[in-house]
């Protein structure tokens, strides 16, 4: 199962990816006034 | 850096039209060769002896033209037009938009002739020749430039929940694909897995599982979080559960794949871990569904006169139901009944035509009179009619497979006091033939239901016009 010294390693490398997506969005204040954001959607 | 797309003063939504249109063009071939395939498993005379059109070379012409013709263009037509309304600004690039519709037009011709032709991989759902894949590459890669530019762009500073699914479906199906499709060629229109064996089988389930998960999992969740909303005119029910739903949705998903491998040479560990995964899914899945139907909570009656929104949540139900279904269905004991009968093929259309279908029919109605200028599809009374004839349909399919399928695995494992099969195989494949009929009554009425969705359609893009719709500058840097 050689094969999975590649699936596995990619997705660590994956998972750190989405950490760094998720970090980004909490410190970028992607998630404050989170509830208003729902309803802009109904204006556009 | 300023880009030319932030300072136009209109969407671009030449392309959304382009892809709308050829989302429901290709359905309607996409179901066809379905319903032709089902015939020809009744009645297998039907291929009339003539090898393009035997089974095994339109099967993948059906799943190719259903996911990534049908599917893949209502993604590309919504993530298009979220992105811009969400963001509201012009999408990135519009000669690279105007790439990936023709280029991926281009990729579906590629695959309705070369797949009854005989060239193929041999992997389920990328079986396209390495040159095609080359060409999905570069479409997918536009794709994403498109995507990621207009999010990068935004005039907006929060990004919507939808075009976190659709980045995170571009993102995966890049990955996905390039990971599977790794080949040596061997001429033109032939090619070699890079993988041996049972490696050949873990990426190929690696990729065929997370194609699910990203593709007709992530990508179709973007549609479903702005078009029920809109569809609904309330806001969903809970925006904070959607974040939370996403998250968890995409830290878990990666891992599910070997479930299609149980009691093969898979080691049994790695079956396990993809068992494990498989039914841990089974938490944002709901989630998400619920977090989707309870957005109608308080306006239930909304249901009773708006067929668009019946589509809608009548996909999320297929959708809580499937992703119920699929976790059971890993676990390794109901696997040993469910693995290689019809019960298989119930779940998946229970989740591609339940879930997949109904929910890029219901956002292709809700978009398809804006962008024509239009209020309202052409005849409401023709939606009320394909959603009944759809819903029927499904419901006729899955519940033969169902039977069928548990009929199957029964009888493949009935053992007689001395030991020996008391079935024959063809025994199982003769009791299956009542339920393969009632499948492709159920497929053709699904069918019948998208050739009235096309006329619907035709009617509305005649009567209406293509309209330039102007970026409110109002709501511009709220």
């Amino acid at each position: 199962m050689d094969i999975l010294y590649l699936l596995i390693p990619l997705s660590v490398i994956l998972v750190f990816f989405i950490l760094a997506g998720l970090w980004w969005a909490i410190h970028r204040g992607q998630f404050e006034n989170i509830e208003s954001e729902g309803e802009r959607i109904l204006k556009d | 850096m300023i880009f030319p797309n932030s300072l136009a003063t209109t969407y671009n939504d030449k392309v959304v039209r382009q892809f709308a249109i050829m989302t429901v063009v290709w359905g309607v071939v996409g179901m066809l060769v379905g319903v032709i395939i089902a015939a020809q498993l009744t009645w297998p005379e039907l291929n009339f002896g003539i090898p393009w059109l035997t089974y095994g070379r339109l099967r993948p012409l059906h799943t190719n033209a259903v996911i990534f013709a049908f599917g893949g263009c209502g993604l590309f037509a919504s993530a298009y037009y979220v992105a811009q309304r969400t963001c509201q600004v012009r999408l990135f690039g519009d000669k690279l938009a105007a790439f990936t519709f023709w280029g991926w037009q281009l990729v579906i011709l590629a695959a309705a002739i070369s797949l009854p032709l005989g060239y193929t991989q041999g992997k389920e759902y990328a079986e396209l020749e390495w040159p095609i894949d080359i060409l999905i590459t570069l479409v997918w890669v536009s794709f994403a430039v498109v995507f990621f530019g207009t999010i990068g762009t935004r005039k907006v500073r929060h990004i919507y929940v939808a075009n976190w699914f659709f980045g995170a479906f571009i993102i995966a199906v890049a990955l996905l694909h390039l990971v599977n499709s790794a080949a040596i060629p061997a001429g033109f229109m032939k090619s070699y897995s890079a993988y041996a064996g049972v490696q050949d089988a873990m990426v190929q389930w690696w990729y065929g599982h997370n194609a699910v998960g990203f593709f007709l999992t992530a990508g179709f969740l973007g549609m479903m979080y702005y078009f029920v909303p809109k569809q609904a005119e309330r806001p969903v029910y809970s925006y904070r559960l959607s974040i939370v739903h996403f998250w968890a949705l995409i830290f878990t998903y990666m891992w599910a794949g070997p479930h299609h491998l149980h009691y093969t040479a898979l080691p049994d560990w790695t079956q396990s871990v993809g068992m494990v995964f498989s039914l841990i899914l089974l938490a944002p899945s709901w989630g998400g569904m619920i977090n989707g139907i309870m957005t109608l909570s308080g306006a239930w009656h909304k249901l009773r006169d708006d067929p668009i929104l019946r589509f809608l949540i009548v996909s999320l139900s297929f959708y809580g139901m499937s992703t119920f279904e699929g976790p059971m269905m890993s676990i390794k004991t109901v696997n040993a009944l469910s693995h290689y009968t019809d019960w298989t093929i119930g779940h998946v259309h229970s989740g591609a035509l339940g879930w997949v279908g109904l929910v890029t029919m219901g956002s292709m109605y809700y978009l398809i009179p804006r962008l024509f200028g239009q209020k309202q599809m052409y005849s409401i009374k023709a939606i009320e009619i394909h959603f009944w004839t759809a819903t029927i349909g499904i419901v006729i399919y899955i519940a033969a497979m169902w039977i069928a399928g548990v009929m199957q695995g029964l009888m493949w494992r009935a053992i007689n006091t001395d030991g020996t099969l008391t079935y024959t195989f063809v025994e199982s494949v003769k009791a299956t033939f009542p339920f393969y009929v009632l499948r492709l009554f159920g497929g053709l009425l699904y069918l019948a239901g998208m050739l009235i969705m096309l006329w619907n359609v035709l009617k509305t893009a005649t009567r209406g016009r293509s309209v330039t719709v102007t970026i409110p500058t109002a709501l511009a840097h709220a």
